[in-house]
């Protein structure tokens, strides 16, 4: 069961992923892939509990750009830590598309991404397995000066740097 | 172990805490110098590679991978460019390396 | 006459204290990031990137750590640091490198945490200066001096340095970013080879705005930039750049390293699509919060206004005496001097190519007497530029001939720059893990077939350009003569070009013909020089002939009449 961060604490987690393969979809909110929200789109919408859609990395914004506001929740991978386009990702739908619901990260990620992903919009972050709470806490606390804005949690400081919310205190 | 003037591999890394070149030698100790590696061929040679995947694990070394090396004189020489400037040192600083006599 | 300046002088960006809090807390990070990978919580495949994106490299000898010198430029207080970490920590030399950073290459991982400190306590870093991230801005070296600049291009420098610096969403890209930056119309920051290339232009009311290229780029697979847009006003700088990373971060190819840069991209969807999804992506995040402030702008404007210059007559006289008096100074102030925007100045190129020597290279001891230079005769400030010298920016003329004396007395008066004993080379099969031939030895070989300096400068400015491996980190595609070295069958081979430029005439050069051994190297450079010198028109360049009589007058010189 992977830990739900949130913040930099853990925190509970109500919603399930749904494989594909899987055929009944169990009670509560659930996050289905992108493939099986297509399939599924009717009965999903009218089950009236809230659904979450989980992209690939190679899966961008526009594909769900339509039906964001069915979605309470939006899943994005790291298939691998270098790959970073879930945070152009989350940027894009929390900037462009004013998402407001979760953005989640989920994969193979690192501690050292933690503020990265605060700052392009991740509301939370599934830890992978075996993943050191104590680096993933810090991670937040390291840096607290940044040369951009973020989508949100900072506040000017001179010239172009930010005072980042989630900095050392 | 490999006859002299046959051709066999080493195991070589660097040390992850300072980055300096060793090779694999008696008794599975990293050695700095590559004459002091041990010459095998085969089998041998892989398994001598995954024994050093270990001491990656054990955060000695990084990157171990083998050499090609020709034996002379029962010691080990790089056949490689490449594998004899990492052995010995830059050719164009022959002030520095092992060729010098100072390690890392 | 003696004038002390103090680094404070120097046209750098001075750090503040946010700067300083923000390095400060990165150092601290990286303490910790080393300690959890000695103690195993970060296996080395997490480790590489990060270690990467504050310059850390795992090369043939040892670790190797490449600082960042901002667009090449730093203080002589800076330069001094760099002396005493090269001594304190590694062997007492440092090499210069073809995007104006500084390596060190016997690097031990435990004390880097202690040299990143060491660095930070003058404003200095390795961030950036490796991994799939935005590298290091470059510019012209001599930005701020030159006659012929329009807008002093390191104002945008640092304000790209700025914006690229941990970007949240810029970091992980599918591969390297290199970003260069000119403000002359004669481009010295060889622009038409990066990821992006930018030429900062003035127009109406002294407007600054700026021409985009993108999809430059050496290596495999060699590209000269596509212009994207012709005129970006000021305002819109940084939001452009957005658009283009954004849309490079989410549509490049993440599925073969050797075709992940975006001048890949640029190739396979051309230059239209490219433009359009960027005008696209603009156009959504237009607005304030990507708007670049014009009062930002002139801030650190201000970190660069010009020295205190003194008000002197355009010719000195001392300076014609001394030229009159002595050949050998003469002929240094012929090929190593710049003209200056102020009358009475000059800039000054150092060159780091002794005859025989390896090039870019400097000990810690030629470093500090470099530094002192700087404060007596150019306002404490120095430049590297990305051909591996170094540059005294803001020297009088009156100057020059006690400058020369003392560079002469640490070997740093070769009178060779931009000729063919200038050679750029990258470190090659000596250093580099990546390397298939070596280069550093015939660099020198060359070096010595050309170590008259008269016959230097009969044959004129000709650049020659060598890489150990296809990677190109020696620039060689853009030489005049370019030289690659590779591996054929376990023997070092090189491959011979010739026509290349890298400044606003950008070419990529063009093979001669087969490649030949290490032992032929030099006889061929020194054929295709011959060549030249037998077949040139009356001030014609090297370029100039190769493009009126093409290449197969060339190839039959060195190969024979049969080729």
């Amino acid at each position: 069961m992977a830990l739900l961060l949130k913040d930099g604490q853990p925190v509970g987690d109500s919603w399930t992923h749904l494989d594909d393969a899987a055929g009944a979809v169990p009670e509560g909110p659930v996050i289905v892939s992108l493939d099986r929200w297509r399939r599924d789109r009717a009965a999903l919408i009218t089950r009236n509990t809230p659904v979450g859609v989980r992209l690939k990395s190679n899966q961008l914004a526009p594909e769900i750009a339509a039906d964001l506001a069915r979605f309470a929740l939006v899943a994005l991978e790291f298939p691998r830590f270098r790959d970073g386009r879930a945070f152009s990702t989350a940027r894009e739908l929390r900037e462009h598309h004013g998402y407001t619901g979760e953005i989640r990260a989920f994969g193979h990620i690192l501690p050292d991404q933690y503020q990265f992903l605060v700052r392009t919009g991740f509301t939370t972050v599934e830890l992978p397995d075996g993943a050191g709470l104590a680096s993933w806490r810090h991670a937040l606390a390291e840096i607290d000066v940044a040369y951009q804005a973020g989508v949100a949690g900072d506040a000017p400081l001179s010239l172009l740097r930010r005072k980042l919310a989630t900095g050392p205190k | 172990m490999a006859r002299s003037g046959e051709e066999a591999k080493v195991v070589s890394a660097n040390r992850l805490d300072t980055g300096v070149v060793v090779w694999l030698g008696d008794g599975n100790v990293w050695v700095e110098r590559v004459e002091a590696a041990v010459p095998l061929s085969g089998p041998a040679a892989d398994a001598a590679l995954a024994l050093a995947r270990q001491s990656v694990e054990a955060r000695v070394v990084v990157e171990p991978y083998l050499v090609e090396v020709t034996v002379v004189g029962g010691h080990p020489q790089p056949l490689r460019p490449r594998e004899r400037i990492r052995a010995l040192g830059p050719s164009v600083r022959p002030d520095l390396g092992i060729q010098a006599g100072t390690v890392g | 006459m003696t004038h002390l300046s103090s680094a404070a002088a120097a046209g750098i960006y001075h750090y503040d204290e946010i700067d300083r809090r923000f390095l400060a807390e990165r150092v601290e990070q990286f303490r910790r990031q080393v300690a959890r990978r000695l103690s195993g919580e970060l296996t080395e495949d997490e480790f590489k990137p990060i270690r990467l994106m504050n310059g850390l490299y795992l090369q043939l000898h040892a670790y190797m750590l490449r600082i960042a010198i901002p667009y090449g430029v730093l203080s002589s207080d800076q330069l001094r640091a760099l002396a005493v970490i090269g001594r304190r920590y590694d062997r007492g030399y440092g090499h210069f490198t073809t995007r104006q950073n500084l390596q060190f290459n016997w690097i031990k991982l435990v004390d880097v945490p202690e040299i990143l400190a060491d660095l930070a306590a003058v404003d200095m870093h390795g961030i950036q200066t490796s991994g799939n991230c935005i590298r290091n801005v470059t510019t012209d070296q001599f930005a701020g001096a030159a006659a012929d600049e329009i807008v002093d291009p390191r104002v945008y420098a640092e304000i790209l340095r700025q914006w690229s610096t941990l970007h949240p969403e810029f970091s992980f890209l599918p591969r390297k970013f290199k970003i260069a930056i000119t403000g002359s119309g004669h481009d010295r920051a060889a622009i038409a080879v990066h990821d992006i290339g930018i030429r900062a232009r003035s127009g109406p009311g002294g407007a600054v705005g700026f021409e985009i290229f993108v999809g430059g780029g050496l290596g495999r697979s060699p590209f000269l930039g596509r212009r994207l847009a012709d005129w970006v006003p000021e305002a819109d700088l940084l939001g452009w750049l957005e658009a283009v990373l954004r849309v490079y971060n989410q549509y490049g190819r993440r599925d073969n390293i050797y075709k992940a840069r975006i001048k890949i991209l640029v190739h396979e969807v051309g230059i239209d699509r490219l433009r359009e999804q960027v005008e696209e992506e603009f156009a959504r995040i237009r607005g304030p919060k990507y708007r670049l402030d014009p009062e930002i702008v002139e801030t650190i404007r201000r970190h660069f206004a010009p020295p205190a210059f003194a008000a002197l007559p355009a010719v000195s006289p001392a300076l014609e005496q001394a030229r009159a008096g002595d050949p050998a100074f003469a002929r240094w102030t012929r090929s190593n001097l710049t003209p200056h925007r102020q009358p009475g100045y000059a800039a000054v190129t150092i060159s780091l190519k002794p005859t025989g020597g390896i090039p870019g290279d400097a000990t810690s001891e030629q470093m500090e007497a470099v530094a002192a230079l700087a404060d007596r005769y150019s306002f404490g400030e120095i430049r590297v530029s990305h051909e591996q010298n170094l540059v005294l920016a803001h020297v009088r003329q009156d100057d020059l001939p006690a400058l020369w004396r003392e560079l002469g007395r640490h070997g740093l008066d070769a009178a060779n720059a931009g000729l063919v004993g200038d050679i750029i080379s990258c470190p090659g099969l000596d250093y580099c893990a990546l390397a298939n031939a070596r280069s550093i030895p015939l660099a020198q070989d060359i070096s010595r077939r050309f170590a008259d300096l008269d016959l230097q400068h009969r044959i004129g400015p000709l650049k020659i350009k060598m890489s150990g491996c296809i990677n190109a980190c020696g620039h060689h595609h853009v030489g005049d003569i370019g030289i690659l070295g590779v591996d054929k069958h376990g023997v070092e081979t090189y491959q011979i070009t010739i026509g290349g430029t890298a400044t606003e005439e950008a070419a990529l050069g063009q093979v001669v013909g087969p490649a030949v051994g290490y032992d032929q190297v030099a006889d061929v450079v020194e054929a295709l020089v011959a060549l030249y010198l037998e077949r040139r028109g009356e001030g014609e360049s090297f370029l100039q002939t190769v493009a009126r009589i093409g290449v197969r007058p060339f190839k039959e010189k060195v190969y024979g009449a049969a080729a």
